[in-house]
């Protein structure tokens, strides 16, 4: 077993990735408070984890949970926009990109989660179904069926 | 719809996340959820680690001691939840400034004794009640503690001060007066005696 890090160190490794799952998984203008509620529920979770090997998928799952949450919050209050970026973002994510944001906003929450973790993380599908629960079959369905709509809209 | 565009999707998140990252210790502090909060506070015998928990000051470490052994120790004997935190550490970073800078000459800091084991915590509270400006003999140490015949495990004590500048290990000396041994090093114990004006010849 690996021993569990000091909590600083394990946030260092993971905070770029879990932002990156998040910006793409709920838009940027939700991602930090998402980033915060991820790292919390982690943080109080923490003295009870036993292994330290594989956090990457812990933390993974968490973030999901609470992407999917958000996008149930969100469904129950809709928000006038969703998903445009802010003006001082990195160019990557700036104005050429702004009808990918539109048209991932409009995927069902499961398969925008699917589509962010297959080609944004670039993890397998056997990952994208540990992170999110349910089969690989499944994962593979949400992503295939994403990325179908995802052409439709933006070609 | 090409999937390498969707890898652009979370671009630019490093340097952000960089930032709420230093923001989660004052969260996890609000909500009961910090254990060891820590920070790097620049001094005159060095950069020292320092770590505080809800109870007090329970860490200070030297910079040769590696940060990883001494952040391992934390989470194996204290607890996994440590973050930096600049808020959670103010009051040490500042009496520590004000020790080295404007001669403080004690310090008003809880202290969360659980690094200190057994005999250790007898050796250390004796010494923390040598005043600011003197020293004492190993020897005197170990008399104070009921035990005079110990004065080498009383040097041992001494050398694992998880504490060290706090809790004034550096104000304990031999016999004859001279400065023998320290855990941080004899010029740091020299340094720190000096500007406290203990030793007054160069």
């Amino acid at each position: 077993m690996t021993p569990v890090p000091p909590f600083q160190d394990f946030l260092e490794q993971q905070r770029a990735m879990v932002l990156r799952f998040l910006v793409a998984a709920v838009g940027p203008l939700d991602a930090d408070d998402c980033f915060q509620e991820t790292f919390l529920a982690a943080l109080r979770a923490y003295p009870t984890l036993r292994d330290g090997s594989r956090l990457d998928h812990w933390i993974l799952r968490i973030a999901s949970r609470k992407a999917i949450d958000h996008h149930r919050r969100a469904t129950r209050a809709p928000r006038p926009v969703e998903a445009i970026p802010e003006p001082n973002e990195p160019p990557a994510v700036g104005v050429d990109h702004e009808p990918l944001w539109k048209a991932i906003g409009e995927l069902p929450p499961r398969q925008r989660l699917a589509v962010v973790h297959r080609y944004v993380l670039d993890r397998s599908y056997a990952d994208v179904a540990e992170s999110m629960g349910g089969t690989e079959e499944a994962a593979r369905s949400n992503v295939h069926q994403a990325m179908r709509k995802l052409r439709e809209m933006i070609g | 719809m090409k999937a390498k565009g969707l890898q652009r999707l979370g671009a630019g998140s490093a340097a952000r996340s960089a930032a709420l990252a230093a923001e989660l210790a004052d969260a996890a502090a609000d909500r009961g959820l910090l254990d060891v909060a820590v920070a790097t506070v620049e001094s005159p015998v060095g950069d020292l680690l320092v770590a505080v928990t809800p109870r007090g000051l329970v860490r200070i470490a030297f910079v040769e001691e590696n940060r990883d052994r001494v952040l391992g120790q934390l989470a194996r004997w204290i607890s996994p939840r440590i973050l930096e935190s600049a808020r959670a550490t103010e009051e040490v970073r500042r009496e520590l400034d004000e020790y080295f800078a404007s001669g403080r000459t004690v310090f008003d800091l809880a202290l969360d004794r659980r690094l200190m084991q057994g005999m250790q915590r007898d050796v250390l509270s004796a010494t923390g009640r040598i005043a600011y400006g003197s020293v004492a003999t190993y020897g005197a140490i170990a008399k104070r503690i009921g035990r005079p015949a110990a004065a080498r495990a009383v040097g041992r004590a001494l050398g694992a001060n998880p504490i060290p500048i706090v809790v004034p290990c550096h104000r304990v000396v031999g016999a004859n007066g001279s400065l023998t041994g320290y855990g941080g090093g004899l010029d740091r114990k020299e340094l720190l005696l000096r500007l406290e004006g203990a030793l007054l010849d160069a």
